[in-house]
């Protein structure tokens, strides 16, 4: 276990860069905040989401704020390293690499996690249905964790190609899709109140997803930074 | 210097071709007609042997990547390449004539059946496969990108094999364990589909030799020209 308490302190040296660089900032969270709001405004007058529309919808709409606000976190968190050569100076500390990867999961999970957590009461204010079902939170807790495992990879190898500006939610949808469809469908098993047994498939399958991207990641970080 | 077509590919273009008829002919004239679905049945053989042959590309996509991390030659890079597009090839002929069989057996040319929808994830997967190499100009940086990328599109191929399983679907299984759901293949049927199979794993192979070979012949073209610019 020696070396644990190193990597343990790497990784939340980066954390802790991560959100101390965006309290001073707020140029991230206030983009993915402004950013989601106004997804749900679209969805509001796109779908017409009245009372019959919302029981069905919600958690689409849900999930669907969530991953666009984090895209637009994960493209711009892996940009900022990039174009002011701190990326080449975080490499060049004498730390395991996938610490840096963890650190930047970690710090992208928890601006998802804030994003989540405004976006809630919020959508539970304006609709007016509660929202606030330990589940459902369990749920995104989960889903959040996997996305940013792979798109925190994915966007790391975006930043580094010719056309990164568009191409991140082309490399990540795809992969994320399975996630996002068990994340919707326990996330509604925990609205429309199902049998546990029926919603738990899904949350394994999502503990699954976790865990296969974080591996995934842990194995390939190192090929994409380096030199 | 020449690099003359090796005789074996050639070899292998002519047997490909004969069997590729004879298996067309044998779907057509010796398999026997279906009871209740009839002639459209046939486009089974095909259908099947076309998605088998585009889940072996995704496979040697993904071994080639394992082996480029490995390895860091770029020969399998050309190998990766290869496995994607022609895996992705023969999946859309699998979803097209999916399509024409679903028609009349489901009345819909298409379905959000869990088996169809991952399979169509998939190709996007390989799309932006193919995108995230468009976006790179560096060969070994792009070989490497790719590498990492196609094993974590293959982590789809897996789920769109076993989603039959965890996900309720009208999808028929013809692989597996149990036979509950699957429609039985009468002897001469299994023959023509054995017979379909073998064949599109020949037409893979003869593909895919064509691709590296073309792959490494333009990468060879690419470094001539480095050559004479510098």
């Amino acid at each position: 276990m020696n070396w644990l308490t190193p990597f343990l302190k790497a990784v939340s040296a980066v954390v802790w860069k991560d959100l101390a660089a965006e309290l001073r900032s707020r140029e991230l969270l206030s983009a993915m905040l402004v950013f989601a709001l106004m997804v749900i405004f679209v969805f509001n007058f796109s779908l017409e989401l009245d009372v019959q529309a919302r029981a069905s919808v919600t958690t689409g709409v849900l999930w669907v704020t969530f991953i666009f606000a984090g895209t637009l976190g994960l493209n711009r968190s892996m940009a900022v390293e990039k174009d002011r050569g701190c990326l080449d100076g975080l490499l060049l500390a004498p730390v395991d690499r996938t610490a840096i990867y963890f650190g930047k999961t970690l710090a992208n999970w928890v601006f998802m996690l804030i994003v989540a957590a405004v976006v809630l009461p919020l959508y539970s204010v304006l609709y007016n249905v509660n929202l606030f079902i330990p589940g459902l939170l369990l749920v995104i807790l989960l889903g959040t964790l996997g996305y940013v495992a792979v798109g925190t990879l994915l966007a790391s190898m975006a930043v580094q190609a010719r056309t990164r500006d568009i191409l991140l939610p082309i490399l990540l949808f795809p992969v994320a899709l399975p996630l996002v469809i068990a994340a919707v469908r326990a996330s509604s098993g925990y609205l429309t109140g199902a049998a546990l047994d029926e919603i738990m498939p899904y949350i394994n399958l999502l503990l699954v997803f976790d865990v296969v991207f974080a591996a995934v990641a842990l194995i390939t970080f190192d090929y994409i930074v380096e030199e | 210097m020449s690099d003359p077509k090796p005789r074996w590919l050639s070899i292998l273009d002519v047997v490909t071709i004969i069997i590729l008829t004879a298996a067309t002919l044998l779907v057509f004239l010796y398999a026997p007609t279906e009871q209740t679905m009839g002639d459209v049945q046939r486009v089974f053989y095909f259908h099947v042997a076309a998605s088998w042959t585009g889940m072996l590309g995704f496979i040697v996509a993904m071994a080639a990547g394992i082996f480029y991390l490995a390895k860091k030659d770029l020969f399998w890079d050309v190998v990766g390449l290869a496995g994607v597009e022609i895996g992705m090839v023969f999946m859309l002929i699998g979803i097209v004539t999916g399509s024409i069989w679903a028609y009349p057996a489901w009345n819909t040319w298409w379905t959000w059946d869990p088996r169809l929808t991952t399979v169509t994830i998939m190709e996007l997967a390989y799309a932006a496969y193919l995108m995230l190499r468009a976006g790179i100009d560096e060969p070994e940086r792009r070989a490497r990108f790719g590498a990492v990328y196609a094993l974590i599109a293959s982590l789809s191929v897996p789920l769109t094999f076993f989603s039959i399983r965890i996900w309720r679907t009208i999808h028929p299984v013809v692989v597996a364990g149990d036979t509950s759901g699957t429609f039985a293949l009468s002897p001469k049927m299994t023959t023509v589909f054995v017979f379909a199979l073998v064949t599109f794993s020949l037409i893979f192979v003869d593909l895919l030799w064509h691709r590296v070979r073309l792959g490494l012949l333009a990468r060879r073209v690419e470094e001539k020209k480095l050559r004479l610019l510098d």
